[in-house]
Order: C-alpha cells, then sequence, then structure tokens
C-alpha cells in the first residue's frame, strides 16, 4: 500500500488555495485574485508534472496511490491515472487558469467565488484521479455543491430556478448511482469475502468474467443506474434539460467550468466504469446509447440555431458535441472511442472559448441577446478573428481540433454501423454527420447576426476592442485549438493504450478480457493483447481479504 | 428453585448516568428558585457540568459487558449506553443555544433546563431497559415534560396550541401504550422482555398478543412520529419555541426508536405480522414526510417534515438488522442516529437565530438574509443541510450508505431503492432552505435579528464537529460502535431474575 503521491498533491493544491483564501481579509480583493491566480498555476504545473512522469507504453494506471481510509466498510482513498483520464486532468487545470483570469471582473463577493473556484477544481480532479468507486461518488456530488453556489449568488436573473434545477437534476440521477456502486460491491464481496470499492479488484473479477456469472440479469440494471447519472451529466438527449438554464445564468467562469470540464465527467464516467464494469450490458446498451447521441446531436443543432441568447445557443451546442461523444464511445471500435475521447477535450477547449468570449463581449455590452448586436467586426476587429476561428473550432473545421475528434467518432460509428456490429446501422452516422452541417449553419448565422449587417444599438458605437491581456487569455485557447487540430498526436499518443483496453475490457470475451490488475499485460499498436504468459490470461482466482490486495501495480 | 434468582442485584454504576441526570436537574431547579434575577447562567454552567459528568460516565462504560440489574429492570448494554450518549449530547448542544433564544424571546422560563434534564432522564430510562413498565415509566418522564416545555412561551399562541396538542395526542398514546402492555402482560404473565418473547415464541400468535402489540407500536410509532401518527408533529414542531423543537427532535426520536428496537426484537416471532406493516409504515413515513415537507413555507414545518422523513430511513435500517440478524448489525441505525441527532440540531440552532421578541420569525420569508447577519452560523447551516441531503463527505452521507448497505445485504432492496428517490426528493425543499437564507432578492428587505452569541456559535461549532467528524472518521466510529462484536446483541435476553425458568436463548 502505497502512500500520498503526486496525485494528492494535485488534488491538495487547490484545497489549500481554497483554505489560504479563507484567511484573506474581505477587502484585499487585490491579494485574493491573485492568490487564486497562484493557486490555479501551481495546480497546473502538477498537472504538468504528472504529464512529464506519465509513460503512454502502457494502460496499467500509474503513480496509484492507496490509504486506508473506513475500514470496516471497505471504503479506501485510491488514487490513479491513465490515459483516459490523463488529458483531462490537464485541461481541467489549464481552463482553470483561464476561468480564474476571467474571474478578476468579479466585484461582488470575491473571496467566496475563489474558494468557490478552488474546490470546485479539487472536486473536478478528484473525479477524474479516484480509483475507489465511493471516492468517485464523493467527489462527483461534491462538485454540485460549488457549481450551485456559483449560478445561485453570482448567476443571472433565473439563478434560483436554474441552481435548483441543475442540482435536483443531477443529484437525483446519481443517488442511483450510489445504489448501483453497492451492488456492485456486494457481488464482488460475495465472490471474494472481500468488501472493496476498489475499480481495480471489481474489474478484474469483471474480466475473469466470475462477477457477472453469479448474477447476469442484474448487469444491465446496474449499468443503467450508472449510465442514467452520467447521461444527465453529459447531458445525453432526454437529460439535458438543466444545461441551458445552467449555462445561462452562471457566471462566465462558471460557465466555461460546466461546459469545459463538468459535463466531461459524464462521459468519462462511461470510459472509467461503464465499460470496464459492465461488458455486456455496454455492448446491449451500445445501440440505444447511439439513437439517443443522434438525437441529441440533431435536436441539439436545432434548437440551438432558433436560439435569440448567444449563451443559450452555446449550450445548445454543447448538447450536440457532447453527443458526438458519446456516440464515438458506443460505436465501441477504436477509432471511435478515441474519437469521442478526443472529442471531449477540443470541445472543452473550443466551448470554453467561445463562452470565454461571450463573457468578454457580455463584461462590455451587459446583453447576450442578437437583437441587441450586429456590426461588432467593424468596432472589435480583434475580437471577431479570435471569434472566428474559435468558432470554426467548434464547427469542425478541418486543421482545428474539432474536426479531429468529430471525424474520427463520427468514422467509428461508420465502421460499426458497416459492419452492423453492436446492432448499429448505417444511418445513425449519416445523421450525426449532418449534425456537423447543421452546426456550420447555426454558428455561421450566429457569427453573422453578432458580427455583421448594420449597428443598430447605439450602445455599441463606444465599443473597445479587447485589451492585451484577454488576447493573451483567449490566445491561449487558441494555441491549444490549432495544436490539437494540426498535430493531435501529442494527445492521442499517450490516451491511446488506456482507451483501447476500456474497449477491450468491454467488447471481449469474459477471460480475454484486459484487466488493469495484470501488470504483465500489455496492449500492442494494432491493438491486441500480449503479455509474458503468451496465451489467455490467467484465471481468475478467489482471494483472501489480506490488505495485499489493496496496492495497485504501477 | 434457584433462590438467588429472587435477590435482585443492585448495580448502581449502571445506573449512575441517569441518576447524576436527574440530580443534576434537582440541584439545577434548586439554583433556579434561588437564583439572581434575570441571570440563567449558573443554572446552564451546573446543567452542563451534570450533563459532562454524565456522558463521561457513560462513556467509561462503553465496552463493557452487558448486564441486567435492578431485577431486570435495568440494562446495561452498548446500544443503550450508544443511544444515551447521543441524547445527553443532544441535550447538552441544546442547552448551549437555549439561552441566547430565551432570552431573545424574553421567555422567563428557567424550568426549562431542569424540566429538559427530566426529559432527557426519562429518555436515558426508555434505553436502558427491557422491562416494558420502566419503557412506560420512561416515556411518561420524557413526555410529561417536554407537554409543559413545548408550553413554555406563554403569551404565544401557538406555543399553546402545540402544547395542548402534544398534551391531548400524547396521553392518546401513551394510553394506547399502557393497554398493549397490559394485553401482552394478560397474554405472557410477564413485563419483561426476554421473556415475552420467550413465551410468545413457544406458542402461536393470539389475537390478544397480537393487538397488544400493535397497540404499543402505536405508542412508540407515535413519539417516532411514524406515518400514520405523525400529525401532530408539524404543528408542535412549529409551535413550540425553537429549542424545545431541536430537543424534540432529537432526544424523544431517539429515545423512542431504542425503544422500538428492543420491543420488535421481543416480538420477533410474531414478525410474519409485524414485519410486513412495518414495511409500509417506513415506506410511508419517508414518502409522506418528503412529499409534505416539499410544500411548506415555515423553515421549522418544513425540518418537521424532514424529521417524519428521517425517521423513516432509520426504520429502513431497523428492519434490515431485524431481517438478517447475524449479517447485519445495529450498527448503520447507530451511526445515522447520531449524525441525525447533529444536524438537527445544528439546523434548528441556526434557525432559532432568526427569533425576536415574540416572533418567531421562521417563514422562509423570514429567514432572508441570514447569511448577511451570521455569516457562520448560516455556513454552518449549507453543511447541515447538505448532511441532511446526504452529500459526501458529511456524516449524513454515511449514514445513508451504511443504511443502504444494510438494507441490501438484508435483502430489502425496494427499501433501499425508495429511500434513494426519497433522497432526491428531499434535496429540493433543503436547498429551499438554503436559498433562503443566503439568496436575497432585490428589494426584499430582510427582517431585523441580533448578532449571533458566542455560546450559540459553539453549540454550531459542536453540530459541526459531529457532523464533518462523524463523516471523516466515519471508520473508528463504526468500529467503535461494535454493537454486533462486544457483548450480546441487543436481541439476546439475558437471564431474567423475575422469572425463573428463563435461560438464555437467541432470536
Amino acid at each position: 500500500m502505497s502512500g500520498f503521491g503526486i496525485l494528492t498533491a494535485q488534488i491538495a493544491i487547490p484545497l489549500a488555495g481554497a483554505f489560504a483564501l479563507m484567511l484573506v481579509p474581505n477587502q484585499y480583493t487585490k491579494a485574493i485574485q491573485w492568490i487564486a491566480m497562484l493557486f490555479s498555476i501551481a495546480s497546473f504545473a502538477a498537472s504538468l508534472a504528472i504529464l512529464t512522469r506519465f509513460s503512454g507504453g502502457t494502460y496499467q494506471m500509474q503513480m496509484t496511490e492507496a490509504v486506508s481510509w473506513i475500514e470496516p466498510l471497505g471504503i479506501h482513498y485510491r488514487l490513479g491515472i491513465d490515459g483516459i483520464s490523463l488529458w483531462l486532468v490537464v485541461l481541467t487545470t489549464f481552463l482553470n487558469i483561464i476561468a480564474v483570469w476571467f474571474s478578476f471582473y468579479v466585484k461582488s463577493r470575491v473571496k467566496t467565488f475563489f474558494v468557490m473556484v478552488m474546490v470546485l477544481l479539487a472536486a473536478m480532479l478528484g473525479v477524474f484521479l479516484s480509483l475507489d468507486l465511493i471516492l468517485f461518488y464523493a467527489f462527483f456530488e461534491a462538485s454540485l455543491i460549488p457549481m450551485a453556489v456559483m449560478i445561485w449568488v453570482w448567476g443571472g436573473s433565473k439563478r434560483n430556478y436554474a441552481a435548483l434545477k441543475f442540482f435536483v437534476y443531477t443529484f437525483g440521477a446519481s443517488i442511483f448511482m450510489l445504489l448501483g456502486i453497492l451492488t456492485v460491491a456486494a457481488l464482488h464481496r460475495n465472490l471474494t469475502g472481500n468488501l472493496t470499492f476498489d475499480l481495480v479488484s471489481i474489474q478484474k473479477s469483471v474480466a475473469s468474467g466470475a462477477l457477472w456469472a453469479q448474477a447476469p440479469h442484474l448487469q444491465a440494471l446496474l449499468f443503467w443506474s450508472f449510465a442514467v447519472a452520467f447521461m444527465v451529466k453529459c447531458p445525453v438527449f432526454p437529460f439535458h434539460t438543466w444545461l441551458p438554464d445552467a449555462h445561462t445564468e452562471a457566471p462566465t467562469a462558471g460557465s466555461v467550468i460546466l461546459a469545459g470540464v463538468l459535463l466531461k465527467m459524464g462521459t468519462y464516467g462511461f470510459l472509467r466504469i461503464c465499460l470496464p464494469l459492465f461488458p455486456e450490458a455496454t455492448v446491449q446498451a451500445a445501440l440505444p446509447m447511439t439513437v439517443l447521441a443522434v438525437i441529441g446531436i440533431l435536436y441539439g443543432a436545432a434548437v440551438a440555431a432558433m436560439q435569440p441568447d448567444l449563451k443559450r445557443l452555446v449550450a445548445y451546442s454543447s448538447v450536440a458535441h457532447m453527443g458526438f461523444v458519446v456516440l464515438g464511445i458506443f460505436s465501441l471500435n477504436h477509432i471511435g472511442i478515441v474519437g469521442g475521447a478526443y472529442q471531449q477535450l477540443s470541445h472543452g477547449v473550443s466551448t470554453g472559448a467561445l463562452f470565454l468570449l461571450i463573457g468578454l463581449l457580455y463584461e462590455r455590452i451587459h446583453t447576450r441577446l442578437f437583437a441587441d448586436m450586429g456590426g461588432l467586426k467593424a468596432k472589435m476587429p480583434v475580437f471577431a478573428a479570435l471569434y472566428l476561428v474559435l468558432m470554426l473550432s467548434s464547427v469542425g473545421l478541418p486543421g482545428l481540433n474539432g474536426f479531429i475528434g468529430e471525424f474520427m467518432a463520427t468514422l467509428g460509428a461508420f465502421q460499426s454501423g458497416i459492419e452492423g456490429a453492436y446492432g448499429l446501422n448505417l444511418l445513425l452516422p449519416i445523421l450525426a454527420a449532418c449534425g456537423v452541417v447543421l452546426a456550420a449553419v447555426y454558428l455561421l448565422w450566429m457569427f453573422l447576426k453578432v458580427f455583421y449587417g448594420p449597428v443598430t444599438n447605439p450602445l455599441l458605437h463606444r465599443l473597445k476592442d479587447l485589451k492585451t491581456h484577454e488576447v493573451v487569455m483567449v490566445g491561449l485557447l487558441l494555441i491549444a485549438a490549432v495544436w490539437g487540430g494540426l498535430y493531435p498526436q501529442t494527445f492521442l499518443a499517450p490516451m491511446d493504450r488506456s482507451l483501447a483496453a476500456a474497449r477491450l475490457m468491454a467488447t471481449s470475451a469474459p477471460g480475454e478480457r484486459p484487466s488493469w490488475a495484470d501488470s504483465g499485460v500489455q496492449i500492442a499498436e494494432d491493438g491486441t493483447l500480449f503479455g509474458p504468459s503468451e496465451g489467455p490470461l490467467p484465471e481468475f482466482v478467489i482471494e483472501s481479504s489480506s490488505p495485499s490486495t489493496v496496492g495497485v501495480g504501477r | 428453585m434457584n433462590v438467588n434468582a429472587l435477590i435482585p442485584t443492585v448495580d448502581w454504576r449502571a445506573l449512575a448516568p441517569f441518576t447524576i441526570v436527574v440530580c443534576t436537574g434537582i440541584v439545577a431547579l434548586i439554583i433556579e428558585m434561588l437564583r439572581p434575577r434575570r441571570n440563567n447562567n449558573l443554572v446552564v454552567g451546573v446543567s452542563l457540568f451534570g450533563l459532562l459528568v454524565a456522558g463521561w460516565s457513560l462513556f467509561g462504560m462503553l465496552g463493557g459487558p452487558s448486564d441486567e440489574s435492578f431485577a431486570g429492570m435495568i440494562l446495561n448494554d452498548r446500544f443503550g449506553q450508544i443511544l444515551q450518549l447521543v441524547m445527553v449530547g443532544s441535550c447538552a448542544v441544546c442547552f448551549l443555544f437555549s439561552e441566547p433564544y430565551l432570552r431573545e424571546k424574553r421567555i422567563p422560563f428557567a424550568e426549562f433546563y431542569p424540566l429538559a434534564l427530566w426529559s432527557t432522564a426519562g429518555g436515558m430510562l426508555m434505553v436502558s431497559s427491557k422491562h416494558l413498565l420502566m419503557v412506560f415509566l420512561g416515556l411518561e418522564l420524557l413526555s410529561i415534560s417536554l407537554y409543559c416545555l413545548a408550553g413554555m412561551s406563554r403569551y404565544e399562541s401557538k406555543s399553546e396550541e402545540s402544547a395542548l396538542k402534544y398534551f391531548l395526542l400524547g396521553s392518546f398514546a401513551s394510553a394506547f401504550l399502557l393497554m398493549g402492555i397490559a394485553f401482552i402482560y394478560g397474554e405472557t404473565a410477564s413485563l419483561h422482555l426476554g421473556r415475552i418473547s420467550e413465551v410468545l415464541g413457544a406458542a402461536s400468535a393470539s389475537p390478544l398478543s397480537t393487538i397488544g402489540a400493535a397497540m404499543v407500536l402505536v405508542g412508540l410509532g407515535f413519539k417516532l412520529a411514524l406515518v400514520p401518527f405523525h400529525q401532530w408533529t408539524p404543528d408542535v414542531y412549529q409551535g413550540a419555541p425553537t429549542n424545545v423543537t431541536a430537543f424534540m427532535a432529537a432526544v424523544s426520536k431517539v429515545a423512542a426508536l431504542g425503544a422500538l428496537v428492543r420491543f420488535l426484537w421481543a416480538i420477533g416471532t410474531l414478525d410474519t405480522v409485524w414485519f410486513p406493516l412495518m414495511w409500509w409504515v417506513a415506506v410511508a413515513t419517508m414518502t409522506v414526510g418528503n412529499l409534505a415537507a416539499l410544500v411548506q413555507n415555515d423553515v421549522k414545518r418544513t425540518l418537521g417534515y424532514s424529521s417524519i422523513a428521517h425517521a423513516g430511513y432509520l426504520l429502513v435500517g431497523v428492519l434490515a438488522a431485524f431481517s438478517a440478524p447475524g449479517r447485519v448489525s445495529l450498527d448503520a441505525t447507530a451511526f445515522y442516529l447520531i449524525s441525525y441527532a447533529a444536524m438537527t440540531i445544528g439546523a434548528f440552532a441556526v434557525i432559532s437565530l432568526t427569533a425576536s421578541g415574540q416572533h418567531e420569525g421562521t417563514r422562509f420569508y423570514d429567514v432572508r438574509g441570514l447569511w448577511k447577519r451570521a455569516p457562520w452560523a448560516a455556513g454552518c447551516l449549507v453543511v447541515f443541510l447538505c448532511s441532511l441531503i446526504g452529500i459526501p463527505i458529511t456524516s449524513g452521507f454515511f449514514g445513508k450508505l451504511l443504511i443502504f448497505q444494510a438494507a441490501f445485504d438484508a435483502g430489502l432492496p425496494a427499501l433501499a431503492v425508495l429511500l434513494a428517490v426519497n433522497s432526491a426528493i428531499s434535496t429540493y425543499y433543503y436547498l429551499g432552505i438554503i436559498q433562503a437564507a443566503f439568496v436575497t432578492e432585490e428589494g426584499a428587505v430582510a427582517p431585523r435579528f441580533g448578532k449571533p452569541s458566542a455560546s450559540l456559535n459553539l453549540a454550531c461549532a459542536v453540530c459541526l464537529a459531529g457532523v464533518l467528524g462523524a463523516g471523516l472518521f466515519a471508520g473508528p466510529l463504526i468500529r467503535g460502535m461494535g454493537t454486533a462484536e462486544v457483548g450480546p446483541p441487543v436481541g439476546v435476553p439475558v437471564q431474567d431474575p423475575l422469572t425463573i425458568h428463563t435461560k438464555n436463548t437467541s432470536d
């Protein structure tokens, strides 16, 4: 059992930041802002340190930590990172810097605001790093409170409604995940006599097929108990209604984090928990999930096109773009899953950037309605240029990051559709591809309405273009978008093995599935398993409840 | 015939906490009579000291072997000790914030302290006996003190209404309980639960014992505010002074639950009759409590309904422990009780801040702006409400987790799912309270209320430590409780000196 390490530091830095901020008296606004910035940068530095220590050659959990927490219940504090969570951690800390930077605009209750941002950061990092299901749930829920408070206190006019809806929706859905977690752990205990919530050991018994052999009928039920929680978070089509409200009412920093990171907790949950733990159910659910994803893509795009409010438009476009992530993941082939995972990152960058730009605009003209805009290009040329590029990355223009993810995800769905695998057919990816066209339609419309045409609003005549630091702020995201579009290999290479493993965990037959616990087995470039044993994976052995099973192989 | 069995053992040590609390009450009353005008500090100090000593002596007894003394009248076991500790602690925390509240509301009623102490003593008696006569005695001591307390704000019609309602319905319930006890005595010729369990186990269920058991359950269910015996709760909770409400919500519920557990275990052989019934009662209690809470416009009323819902959650834990005696222990229930007491008293303590003059001021409208006047207390309120919702890492979360787990292990997944649904519903009204306290609408005038006193802040801090501490250190706490490991579990009747042919059996 290893102690605390760099991953704990990653979570602890923002928490320390929150405590440090609490000690500063309210009136020292500048100090509060810079302390928050300092801790955000430190947190980003920690994630870069993790990045340098990370090895892309394996799908195993790396830098694992395990400390016993509530032993009578088998709950441990376990952290670990693999290719699936790596870039999400980096994205989180990166977007947080931007969000904190932008939040220098926040004027009321500054201290509380930054404390909330820091707590939120810690909770989100905890979700991506935890390997114990209860710990995962704890962080998953803990992220609700700061976000709800941010909407509640610094939100727009309908903030009460939006915050309440956000909270009740997500909490209501995830309480069933808690029941699911308990049942899965109980099944694992029936098998091994060892009560644990350790994802790695539970997955190990799933990989051998032993876990579900005892209760095959429960698998689908439990899959959906997790899936509903993640579908609400994503959000997938019928569960998306909280999102536009939350986005519209949230302060800009909240929107950036909400779109950039919080939604990814849902898709991350699919990759981290649903695929590895519920293989057969995942395969069965591929068709319904894909159908919902495609509906989400089309519906989100159609509704977005009709919005009179800039932020609401981007919020609905999020529904559509996250649909591609789900589409890619549930096409259950390598290119699709990689595309889905990549789309998570690029959506975080480009939609986060759009919300940031809308925030910058809102600080100037205090409206988000198209009716009050028009002709901005002449007044703010730099803003218009940056906006155009980032919007096109959201559309999915080749050369920018949005294209890679959407293209690969759709390609994956095509591949499964052509093969007729998992009950998918060609209609679904074709409809999804239409969604890309629709995205171009509504986003270009938006651009047209905001930046071209006559200046109708007299307020706009006094408008100033972006200041230098604002250009830098947006520029950072722009660099990420271009980098991700031109050289995606940087981001894809470390993810590859872990995503391949996640897919094999879901689609292979019992006994042939990879397991994070078998450190000897590896995945080759072509996505096949190999290991020193050169054969089927070792049979599942019933282990005693010794503490040695707690540690996770590096 | 074993002659020694006829001479009752007298173990004063087992009765020490109870004696200390009662005597503290007497001393407090004397001081109150002699006290200098307008100053209760000495009364509060002495009461707190007495509770501290009682708590300390209880703590010292934890882990000892369980035994009965006073001719089977007093049972000294771990479950009872834990419950007594919770009650003593709850009473102490209520005292901490009572004084500023009583002063603010100008309630010249220093008898609150002795009465509350005796009420606590009654509760302690209820959970530390397997003799129905003692249970009844404890219940009456608890209730009669509470009837007075509920009406102690004499110039407020709501408080009087609350007292009268509580008294009338409460005495009705007590009558039920007494009648039930008489029926059971008629069937089994014993008042000791160990003996009753044995006699009931030997014969098939007779109408007399079934009716008797049902009547006892009605009496206890009333105290615990189980649906359909809950109607008094919102009115009484709303009308009674807030410190009394907090006391009621914690102490009387813990006591009633303890007595209920012992009684259910004793009539375990009749479970074909009562188990499905209690199953539905648990479901109805959770659901009615939560649904009714959704439409309230008074914070105290909402919390009253919420306490009904929590009684339902507790009942789930009890039923789970009953139906799987070997695998599921009462740890989950005991843990939940501790966290419930901490978070409920904490919430009421913060709400007591909004009283001013004769005005109780607990409508949602009134608590607006609490955040500005008392940031620390309002912050604590958020934690308490989060705990009531069941957000990690508060103790409320682990309490629910344990109960879920217990329900699953006992093969009652439906109850667990219904509990989850109810938790989801409950978020709405708890968030409503947070919203009222934190989000002041533009133009709304926040009502005046005083700055929180140091002792109230201390009470909040104690509850906060309880809620967060029990969350973070849930492991050691659960291990420390170990109701299943140390001593015979609650369900095993120990030697009953009154009836000679008793032998140890487990049910």
